[in-house]
C-alpha cells in the first residue's frame, strides 16, 4: 500500500454536476468522500466545455441551499418570474390560446432559475476545494473497480489504491459502472438534436421563459442575467429534426438569427448571435435498476431525459437530495452504508418518481412534435383547459418546481 | 398500515448450551460463520429485524443524545457511555452502537448467538464485548450502566417479573432503560400472529404467544414497580410503500418502545 492510497466512505465515479454536487452533500455532512473527475479541473469552468443552461427548480434550489452551493452561482442565476407556453409553427407566430404561469399563482417565490451550467461548476469546484474530507481527484479515471461484500476497492490511473463502502456510478449516460454491473436500460431515440446557445436581444425579457411548441419540437429561450456591460441575454433550447439541425447551426451568425426569429417573432427585438453554438443528440434512457452490489446510479447514469421541461437535472439533484439522505441517515445510525438494505431504500424512493416523470415527459414530446391538424387543435384545447382550471394548474406547476411528492430534506429546504 | 414483526433472538436458536466456558471444535466454528452470514443478510431470514432495526437505534440514539447533550450530526455521538444490550442475538444493535462511540456490553443466554456475534464483529474489525450470560448472572457481577436496553425479549421470557427486577438493577441511578416489545390488542393478533406468522411468514410459526405481549400500560407500571420512570412511548409502524418501518407516536397499536429513567 502506497502513501497515497485513500480509504473513505464513499466514492463517486463522475465529476459532473450531479457527481461533485452529490460529493460536496455528502462531505458536509461529514463523510470522508472521493470523487473521480475525468477532466481537468480549469478546462471546465471555460465557457467553450458547455455552452447550456440549466434551469434550476425551486426545490433544486434548496437543495444547492443546503449545501453552500447557493451563494456560489446565484450571481448568474436569472429568477424565472412567468413561463409563456404557447403553440405554432414557422413564420405563424404563437397560436392564439396559450398557457401562461406566473409564480404568485402558487406562492412568493420564483417557479426556477436559469444558472449557467459553469457558474453551477465554478461554485461546486470552489466549494469541493475547501472541504479537506473531500478528495477531488481531477484528471484521474479508474483503472479498475471491484465491488465485493465487503466493500469496494479501485485502482486510480496512476496506480493509487482506493477502498470504499460504497461506489456511486455517476458517470453520465453512457455510465461505465452500469455497463460493468449489467445493468440494463430502455433507449428511446427522439431523432432531434437540441441546439443550445446564448443569444443577445434588444430588449429585457422580464423574468420571463418562453416555451414554444414548434411542429419540429419545443423551441425555448430561458432568462439569463444581463451581463455586466448590460446586455441582454437569454439560453436557447431549440430542438430540431436531427438531418436539419447540423444545417442550421453551420449558417452564419445573421442567417442563424433570422431562423429563430421565425420561430419566436419580434417580442424581445432583435437577436444576435456568435458561433458559440453546441448541437446534442436527443434521446432519453431510464436504466433497469439503480442499484447493485456496493453500487448506485445517480443523474444521467441511471436516467437521462428529453430536455423538454428542464427537467433532466433537477432529477437528478433529487437522487442526490435523495442518496444523500439514506447515506447520513445510516451513517448516523452506525449503519453499514453499502449495505442492500440502504441501496434499497434509495431505490424505491427514487424509481417510482423518474418513472412517472420520464413517462409523461415522453408523451409529451409526441404530443408536441407533429403537426396534424386535429392533435393542434386538442394541444390547444388542452393547454387553453389547464390554463382555466386554477387548482390543476397549481399541481403542475407545484410539480415543475419540485416541491410536491414525498421529498427528501434537502428539497423541503431542511438540513441533512 | 402498521404490521408486526418479530424474530426472537433466545428463542429462534434453541438453548442446548449450558456453561459460557464451553469448548469449541473447527467444524462448530463454520457453521457459526454461515449462521452469521445468515443473520447479518438484509433480506435474509431476518430481514423484519433489520428493518425495525433503524428505527430502533435512532430512538436510542436520540434520547442518549438529549440527556447527555451530544450533537447527533457529529462523529461519535455515544462516546464514553456504557450501554448493556439485554438478548443481543447476532449483534444487530450492538455493532452500530458501537460505532456510535458508545461501550457496549452484549449478552445473550444462547451461547450459539454469542458464537455468531463474536465471529460477525472479527469480521467487521469491532472491538465488542459479547457475555454468553443471563441478566440474572450480570446483576451479581455488580455492573451497572448509563443505559439498558430490553428490547424484543420480554414477550418471551417465562419468569417477567424475576426478570424485570434484574434488568432494572442493571441500570445505573439517573440511567436509563429502553424497552420494546408486542401490544396486546386485537390488531396485535391478527398482525404480529395471524399475518407475520401464518400468512406473510416474516417469521417462524410459534415464535409468539400473543398472551405474553404487554400492554404499554403494563409495561409502564412492571417498570414503575421496579423503580423506574417511563418518559416516552413511542409507536413503530410500517409502510408498505417505502417499505420501511417509523416512529409514529400515535399508533401504539403492535410494536412499540419506551424509555424509562432510574431516579438518582
Amino acid at each position: 500500500m502506497s502513501e497515497k492510497d485513500l480509504t473513505v466512505e464513499v466514492l463517486v465515479v463522475g465529476g459532473g454536476l450531479v457527481g461533485l454536487t452529490l460529493g460536496v452533500a455528502l462531505a458536509s455532512a461529514g463523510l470522508e468522500v472521493a470523487v473521480i473527475d475525468r477532466e481537468p479541473p480549469g478546462s471546465q469552468k471555460a465557457a467553450p466545455f458547455d455552452g447550456r443552461s440549466s434551469a434550476i427548480a425551486l426545490g433544486s434550489q434548496r437543495v444547492f441551499e443546503q449545501i453552500g452551493l447557493w451563494q456560489g452561482m446565484s450571481w448568474a442565476a436569472e429568477a424565472i418570474q412567468h413561463i409563456e407556453i404557447t403553440d405554432g409553427q414557422i413564420d405563424r407566430g404563437a397560436s392564439s390560446l396559450s398557457m401562461s404561469y406566473d409564480f404568485r399563482d402558487v406562492g412568493n417565490v420564483p417557479m426556477g432559475w436559469i444558472v449557467e451550467n459553469r457558474a453551477i461548476r465554478l461554485a461546486t469546484h470552489e466549494k469541493a476545494a475547501r472541504l479537506s474530507n473531500l478528495h477531488h481527484l481531477a484528471p484521474h479515471s479508474l483503472a479498475r473497480l471491484e465491488r465485493n461484500k465487503r466493500g469496494v476497492n479501485a485502482q486510480l490511473d496512476d496506480g493509487r489504491n482506493l477502498s470504499a463502502s460504497l461506489v456511486i456510478g455517476a458517470d453520465g449516460r453512457n455510465s461505465q459502472l452500469r455497463k460493468e454491473a449489467g445493468i440494463k436500460v430502455a433507449e428511446t431515440d427522439y431523432h432531434q438534436n437540441g441546439i443550445v446557445c446564448t443569444v443577445v436581444h434588444e430588449k429585457p425579457h422580464k423574468g420571463v421563459a418562453f416555451e414554444h411548441f414548434l411542429p419540429s419540437g419545443p423551441f425555448a429561450l430561458l432568462p439569463l442575467p444581463d451581463s455586466e456591460e448590460g446586455v441582454h441575454r437569454s439560453s436557447l433550447v431549440w430542438s430540431e429534426k436531427r438531418e436539419l439541425a447540423d444545417d442550421y447551426l453551420a449558417l452564419d451568425n445573421t442567417g442563424f438569427a433570422a431562423e429563430l426569429h421565425r420561430r419566436f417573432g419580434q417580442a424581445l427585438g432583435d437577436f444576435t448571435v456568435t458561433d458559440m453554438r453546441w448541437s446534442y443528440p436527443l434521446s432519453s434512457l431510464h436504466a433497469e435498476r439503480y442499484t447493485d452490489l456496493r453500487l448506485a446510479l445517480v443523474g444521467d447514469s441511471a436516467h437521462g431525459m428529453h430536455p423538454i421541461a428542464g427537467q433532466g437535472l433537477n432529477l437528478g439533484l433529487r437522487d442526490v437530495a435523495a442518496l444523500a439522505e439514506v447515506i447520513v441517515d445510516a451513517r448516523r445510525a452506525g449503519l453499514d452504508i453499502g449495505s442492500v438494505q440502504v441501496l434499497e431504500d434509495y431505490a424505491r424512493w427514487r424509481r417510482f418518481d423518474n418513472v412517472l416523470l420520464l413517462g409523461a415527459m415522453d408523451g409529451l414530446v409526441k404530443l408536441f412534435s407533429n403537426d396534424l391538424a386535429p392533435l393542434r387543435i386538442a394541444r390547444d384545447l388542452g393547454l387553453a383547459t389547464v390554463d382555466k382550471l386554477p387548482p390543476v394548474k397549481r399541481f403542475f406547476m407545484k410539480h415543475a418546481m419540485g416541491i410536491v411528492g414525498d421529498l427528501p430534506r434537502l428539497m423541503r429546504g431542511e438540513s441533512l | 398500515m402498521t404490521m408486526a414483526k418479530k424474530i426472537e433472538t433466545t428463542q429462534e436458536l434453541p438453548l442446548q448450551d449450558d456453561a459460557a466456558g464451553i469448548t469449541v471444535d473447527p467444524q462448530e466454528i463454520s457453521k457459526f460463520a454461515a449462521m452469521a452470514e445468515e443473520w447479518w443478510d438484509p433480506l435474509g431470514k431476518f430481514k423484519p429485524l433489520h428493518q425495525l432495526n433503524p428505527v430502533r437505534i435512532c430512538y436510542i440514539r436520540d434520547h442518549l443524545a438529549k440527556r447527555h447533550n451530544r450533537d447527533i450530526t457529529r462523529n461519535l455521538p455515544l462516546e464514553g457511555l456504557t450501554i448493556l444490550d439485554i438478548g443481543c442475538g447476532g449483534g444487530l444493535l450492538s455493532e452500530p452502537l458501537t460505532r456510535l462511540g458508545a461501550q457496549v456490553t452484549s449478552i445473550d443466554a444462547s451461547h450459539r448467538n454469542i458464537e455468531i456475534a463474536r465471529l460477525h464483529a472479527e469480521e467487521t474489525g469491532l472491538v465488542m464485548d459479547y457475555r454468553h450470560m443471563t441478566a440474572e448472572d450480570l446483576v451479581e457481577t455488580g455492573a451497572r450502566f448509563d443505559a439498558v436496553i430490553n428490547m424484543e425479549v420480554i414477550e418471551h421470557v417465562a419468569d417477567v417479573e424475576a426478570y424485570s427486577s434484574s434488568c432494572a438493577a442493571l441500570v445505573k441511578p439517573g440511567g436509563v432503560m429502553f424497552g420494546s416489545t408486542l401490544n396486546r390488542t386485537t390488531k396485535s393478533y391478527l398482525l404480529a400472529i395471524v399475518g407475520a406468522e401464518y400468512l406473510l411468514r416474516w417469521v417462524p410459526r410459534g415464535t409468539h404467544e400473543w398472551n405474553k405481549f404487554l400492554r404499554p400500560s403494563e409495561f409502564v407500571d412492571l417498570l414503575r414497580r421496579n423503580g423506574l420512570v417511563t418518559q416516552d412511548i413511542m409507536g413503530m409502524v410500517y409502510n408498505p410503500l417505502r417499505d420501511k418501518w417509523f416512529q409514529d407516536a400515535k399508533d401504539l397499536d403492535v410494536n412499540y418502545m419506551l424509555v424509562a429513567e432510574k431516579p438518582l
